[in-house]
C-alpha cells in the first residue's frame, strides 16, 4: 500500500455558484501554517487571489467504461496534478506541502476526488484530505432545493461553511443550519465569520494526519451522538427534493473485517452512485483499536485507524448520507452480512 | 479495466489490507477466510469463488465458466455477467436466503 503519511495532502474547495469560496480561501491561506499551500482554481474570478502558486484549469472529463459519472477522471486536474509535481521536483515552482483545488460552482467534487485516489501516478504523489463546502446564507436554501449540485455538494462535504451571514436574517441562518446539519450530520458546521486564526485546522485536520486525526474522528461521534440523542430530528433527517438523507448505525459485537468488506464493496457496486458518504469508526474483531472508514460514492479511501479508543464506548458506529436508500435497508443488509461468521453459514459455504 | 477496481497499477484493494493493528493471521489464511464467507453469499447465485496463486481469485458458475478476479470491488461486476443477475446487498430475496441459513 502506499503510505498515506508521506503524500501531499489535497482539499477540495467547493460551493455553489457565489457562494464565496474564494474570499473563504483568501482568509484561510494567511494562516502561516498555510504559508506553502498550491492552489488549482477551475474558473478565475472577479476575486484575485493572490497566491504564489495559483493555476487555473479547464473542465474536461474522461468518463471510464461503467459510465458512472462519480468513476470518471477529470482529465484536465489529471494533467494540472502532474504538472505540478513536475515543476515542484524541478524547483520551477517554490514547494508546497499542500494543495487546494477550488472547484466551479456548478462542479461535482467526486470525479475530482476520483482522480486523485485512483489516478495511477496521481495516487502515488497525492492524497484526498478533506471537502470543504460554502453555503450562501442568503441564497443557499434555495440553491439546496433547486439544484442537485448544490445538495451534493454539501452532502459530501467534510465541512460546511455558511457564508454571508450578516446578510442573512438569524432565523433563516439558523433553518438553513438545521437543514445542513440534517443533510450531513458527520460535517463540521460554521460560519465563515467564525473562521479565525485557528482556520487552518479546516483544511489540515484528517484522518491522516497524526495531530488532526482525534479532533476529526471526535467530529464524526459527535454526528453520531445526534442521530442516537434525537430521533425526532433524524427522522427528519430527509432532503424531499433531491432525495438525500443521513443516519448512523451502532453494532455492539465487534465486526468482522472480511464480512463487512463483503457486504461493502457489493453495496458500492450496485448502489454506490447513491451512497454519498460513509464515515465509519469499526470496532473489528480481533483488533485493538477502532478502525477509520471514509468513503465518498463509489471511492473508499484507505482504512485509517486511532491509536485508542475515544472512550469507553467500544460499539461500531457508521454515518451514513444517501440517496435514495432507506435506513432499514441498509442495517438489516449489515446485519446480515456480519452474522456470515456463524457457523451455520460457514457451513453451507 | 472496471472503475470500481481497486487494483489499479498493482495496488492492494482496501478490502485486501490488514485492517490496521489487526492481531496478525497468515495472509493466506485470511483469504480463505474471506473466501468462505464470500461463498456463503455467492452460493445464493449459483457461484463459487477460489482462491488462485495467492493473489487473485477464480469465479465459477455452475455450467463451468470460470472468470479470474483481482478483489472484491472487481468480483459484483463479474459475479453479474456470469449468473445473469442483478448482485444487490440490498435485495429482498437475498437478504431472506441469508437470514435463514439452515435451509
Amino acid at each position: 500500500m502506499v503510505d498515506y503519511t508521506v503524500l501531499t495532502p489535497v482539499n477540495i474547495l467547493t460551493g455553489f455558484l457565489g457562494s464565496g469560496k474564494t474570499t473563504l480561501l483568501q482568509r484561510l491561506l494567511t494562516s502561516p501554517q498555510l504559508a506553502e499551500v498550491a492552489v488549482l482554481v477551475n474558473e478565475l474570478g472577479e476575486i484575485g487571489l493572490d497566491h504564489h502558486l495559483l493555476q487555473n484549469v479547464a473542465e474536461s472529463t474522461l468518463l471510464l467504461e461503467n459510465g458512472c459519472v462519480c468513476c470518471a477522471i477529470r482529465g484536465d486536474l489529471q494533467q494540472a496534478l502532474r504538472d505540478l509535481l513536475s515543476k515542484r521536483m524541478r524547483g520551477d515552482i517554490a514547494h508546497f506541502r499542500r494543495l487546494v483545488i477550488e472547484t466551479s460552482g456548478l462542479a461535482d467534487p467526486v470525479p475530482i476526488a476520483y482522480t486523485l485516489l485512483r489516478e495511477p501516478v496521481i495516487r502515488h504523489h497525492y492524497r484526498l484530505s478533506t471537502i470543504l463546502t460554502t453555503v450562501d446564507a442568503l441564497n443557499g436554501r434555495g440553491q439546496l432545493e433547486t439544484f442537485a449540485e448544490a445538495s451534493k455538494q454539501a452532502a459530501v462535504a467534510d465541512r460546511l461553511i455558511l457564508t454571508k451571514t450578516d446578510l442573512a436574517d438569524a432565523d433563516s441562518v439558523h433553518a438553513l443550519a438545521a437543514h445542513l446539519r440534517r443533510l450531513n450530520p458527520s460535517a463540521l458546521l460554521l460560519e465563515s465569520a467564525q473562521v479565525d486564526a485557528d482556520g487552518d485546522r479546516l483544511l489540515i485536520d484528517d484522518i491522516y494526519d497524526a495531530g488532526g486525526r482525534p479532533r476529526e474522528v471526535a467530529r464524526w461521534l459527535a454526528a453520531d451522538d445526534l442521530g442516537r440523542g434525537d430521533r425526532a430530528v433524524q427522522a427528519l433527517a430527509h432532503d424531499h427534493t433531491h432525495d438525500i438523507q443521513s443516519f448512523s448505525l451502532t453494532f455492539e459485537q465487534p465486526l468482522d473485517w472480511s464480512a463487512f468488506g463483503i457486504w461493502s464493496t457489493m453495496l458500492l457496486h450496485r448502489h454506490g452512485g447513491d451512497v454519498l458518504r460513509i464515515k465509519a469508526l469499526l470496532n473489528v474483531a480481533g483488533v485493538s483499536t477502532p478502525v477509520l472508514i471514509n468513503g465518498v460514492q463509489h471511492l473508499v479511501h484507505p482504512p485509517s485507524h486511532l491509536d485508542a479508543w475515544p472512550g469507553a464506548d467500544r460499539r461500531s458506529r457508521l454515518v451514513f448520507v444517501v440517496r435514495r436508500l432507506s435506513r432499514p435497508q441498509i442495517e438489516r443488509s449489515l446485519a446480515a452480512f456480519t452474522a456470515l461468521v456463524n457457523p451455520q453459514h460457514v457451513g453451507t459455504a | 479495466m472496471c472503475s470500481l477496481c481497486g487494483m489499479l497499477e498493482g495496488q492492494l484493494h482496501w478490502t485486501e489490507s490488514k485492517p490496521p493493528a489487526a492481531q496478525v493471521h497468515s495472509q493466506w489464511r485470511e483469504r480463505q477466510a474471506r473466501v468462505r464467507l464470500v461463498n456463503a453469499v455467492l452460493q445464493h447465485y449459483g457461484l463459487k469463488l477460489t482462491e488462485w496463486s495467492g493473489k487473485s481469485y477464480v469465479l465459477s458458475s455452475r455450467t463451468g465458466r470460470t472468470v479470474i478476479v483481482d478483489n472484491l470491488s472487481e468480483l459484483w461486476g463479474q459475479a453479474e455477467r456470469l449468473c445473469g443477475r442483478r448482485c444487490d446487498p440490498l435485495d429482498e430475496r437475498l437478504l431472506v436466503w441469508l437470514e435463514h441459513p439452515s435451509r
